[in-house]
């Protein structure tokens, strides 16, 4: 078991090698280089030289692609073209707030998408069943703009009774605290519930229709004791799976969230890197969600792994 | 199931032979309204484009134009509606990008195996490992905003997808048993790829063409709220969304209504999708001797 456990985080390493050769290497491709971008319409040949001498632009990509890594794993960001700050300094600032939007959005979509998804399996064709089915399916559709900005006109503008910008200040209480945050929060947990409820109850529903469970019905087993025993233990890899690949989703969730409601986080950092083309800024951020990503879905292999025997042997 | 055109067809109409149920009539009208929309908008919408037509900005519904003002003061409704172009083309051409590289990939690799499906694949994994959006912001942070960045870089990314399904496609098929039978018949790669193989994979790939269509307008539009994808005057229902926020809080509805109708076009698609896909599923052996 530890052996495959092994494995598969060596694979999760690759991975999160690679992703950092195509985040450098989409930054790179660029024509023309950052020095060109810092210049802007102004730039003279000489200026342009002593810059890319001063910042090691004539150094071959490879170099300066290792020379980043290296950087990158020692925890030291890169310096921000825009704001000339350590981009280190510029993230840990916001990255509570994003942390704490995406947590929270967590420990509500989670549960709740669970109890709906197994409720939907165990009602599997009637009327909850396909009401909660239409409903997701639609749902999956919406744009996350679209829902924040309903519960932003409905809760913020109309009701008047929860704040539209989420921009929390630390002498705030606990109900200003709420006040702010529950529109983002709602409207995150509502783009991955949807997600999340399907696929919670096409595995449970996977694992009812199949020959144990029929066996152990017929066996006469109470009901109780064929989802604790029988059900839940084989169900939990596939549900750990599902909620790892929910909260990735969360990844480009947030990004909406964050414009929307205003809220001072690293994707908002991130898009205004995007649009200022601060290359070592999209570099770092790009590289913190990958990883985050890449770590959420290893996450759920080792925990599927570990909760069903059956992976453990490939064949 | 490709004879099935030369056959007399008993069905008495052509709405009956679809076995429509109410929701995806319902989807496929509202889809047909916009698609009608964006052929003949420029002749339905009563003002141009980016023309200013009033001096009030965020009018309300009712006043100035048929659904208010924008945050300059142009029609709300004449933007939607040549928004709707916009919106609708960009998907279509990003789908039809990834689908051309997708699925040529997809089925190369299915039909070549070897070292050429391990390295594609494996590059394709590569992309997928990492979030799309995040992909998407690198790429236009490096290149910076225009439209065929934009339209190059959200093909190439749903086109992992894409891939995905047609090897997955290709190599189901390719051990099929009258695939088998036209090997032994002696018939080229190229014979059995084009009559056999694309023919049996068709309804997977629509049923994929119209799921990738709808996150391609959830991608752009998305982009566009975000203000790094289609870029003003042009009129496109993210971007108009991303314009006129600002409005909510003085009462407009001018954000509301572009989001909505992104919102009614994207939910008409899945419906009609998953409608697509149960009727395939349901299409049982004696209904197609029928046919």
């Amino acid at each position: 078991m530890y052996r495959i456990i092994l494995t598969r985080l060596a694979q999760g390493l690759l991975t999160l090698l690679l992703a950092s050769m195509i985040i450098f290497g989409a930054t790179e491709i660029l024509p023309g280089d950052v020095a060109e971008a810092i210049l802007g319409q102004s730039r003279t040949e000489e200026a342009l030289a002593t810059l890319r001498e001063e910042m090691g632009l004539n150094r071959p990509a490879i170099v300066r692609y290792f020379d980043w890594l290296g950087g990158m794993v020692q925890g030291d960001l890169g310096t921000s073209l825009a704001t000339k700050r350590p981009v280190a300094d510029m993230i840990e600032s916001r990255m509570w707030n994003t942390l704490r939007l995406a947590l929270l959005a967590a420990a509500i979509s989670v549960p709740l998408s669970l109890a709906l998804g197994l409720w939907s399996a165990m009602r599997a064709g009637g009327k909850v069943d396909k009401t909660l089915a239409m409903t997701t399916l639609a749902l999956i559709a919406v744009p996350e703009f679209f829902i924040g900005l309903i519960l932003m006109k409905v809760f913020a503008v109309e009701l008047k009774w929860l704040s539209a910008s989420a921009n929390t200040r630390p002498y705030f209480d606990f109900w200003q605290n709420f006040r702010a945050l529950a529109l983002p929060v709602a409207t995150l947990s509502f783009a991955v519930l949807a997600h999340m409820m399907r696929m919670t109850r096409s595995s449970v529903i996977n694992i009812f229709t199949s020959p144990y469970m029929e066996m152990a019905a017929l066996k006469g087993l109470p009901k109780r004791r064929l989802v604790v025993r029988h059900a839940l233990p084989n169900a939990l890899s596939p549900i750990l799976t599902v909620i790892a690949l929910n909260l990735s989703y969360m990844v480009s969730g947030v990004i909406i969230v964050e414009t929307v409601f205003g809220v001072p986080g690293l994707t908002r950092l991130l898009v205004d890197g995007v649009t200022l083309r601060d290359i070592p800024l999209i570099q770092a951020c790009a590289m913190i969600f990958g990883a985050v990503y890449i770590l959420l879905n290893l996450l759920a292999d080792v925990l599927s792994i570990m909760a069903n025997p059956r992976l453990r042997y490939p064949k | 199931m490709s004879d099935a055109t030369e056959l007399p067809t008993p069905r008495a109409s052509i709405f009956a032979g679809l076995r429509l149920t109410w929701t995806a009539a319902i989807a496929g009208s509202v889809l047909l309204f916009w698609l009608i929309l964006a052929l003949f908008g420029p002749w339905i919408a009563p003002h141009g484009e980016a023309e200013i037509i009033s001096g009030t900005t965020f009018a309300p519904i009712g006043e100035g134009g048929l659904l208010g003002t924008d945050k300059l003061g142009r029609d709300v409704f004449s933007r939607l509606i040549y928004g709707v172009r916009t919106t609708l083309l960009l998907a279509l051409i990003t789908t039809v990008i990834s689908f051309a590289f997708g699925v040529t990939l997809g089925f190369a690799a299915a039909i070549l195996k070897g070292w050429f499906d391990i390295v594609v694949s494996r590059i394709v994994e590569a992309f997928m490992a990492f979030p799309s959006t995040l992909l998407a912001l690198v790429v236009i942070g490096a290149f910076g905003t225009s439209i065929t960045v934009l339209v190059l870089t959200v093909g190439l990314v749903l086109s992992t997808s894409v891939f995905r399904v047609s090897r997955a496609l290709g190599y189901d098929i390719g051990v099929m048993d009258f695939v088998e039978a036209a090997r032994a018949r002696g018939e080229g790669t190229w014979w059995i790829l084009t009559r056999e193989i694309l023919p049996n994979s068709m309804a997977p790939l629509i049923a994929e063409f119209g799921l990738r269509f709808t996150f391609s307008i959830l991608f752009l539009s998305g982009l566009s709220f975000l203000g790094l994808g289609v870029q003003e005057p042009a009129a496109d229902w993210g971007l108009m969304v991303q314009e006129n926020v600002g409005g909510l809080f003085l009462g407009s509805s001018a954000a509301l209504i572009p989001a909505a109708c992104i919102a009614s076009l994207t939910v008409s698609m899945n419906l009609l999708v998953d409608w697509f896909q149960q009727r395939q599923q349901g299409e049982t052996v004696l209904e197609k001797i029928d046919q």
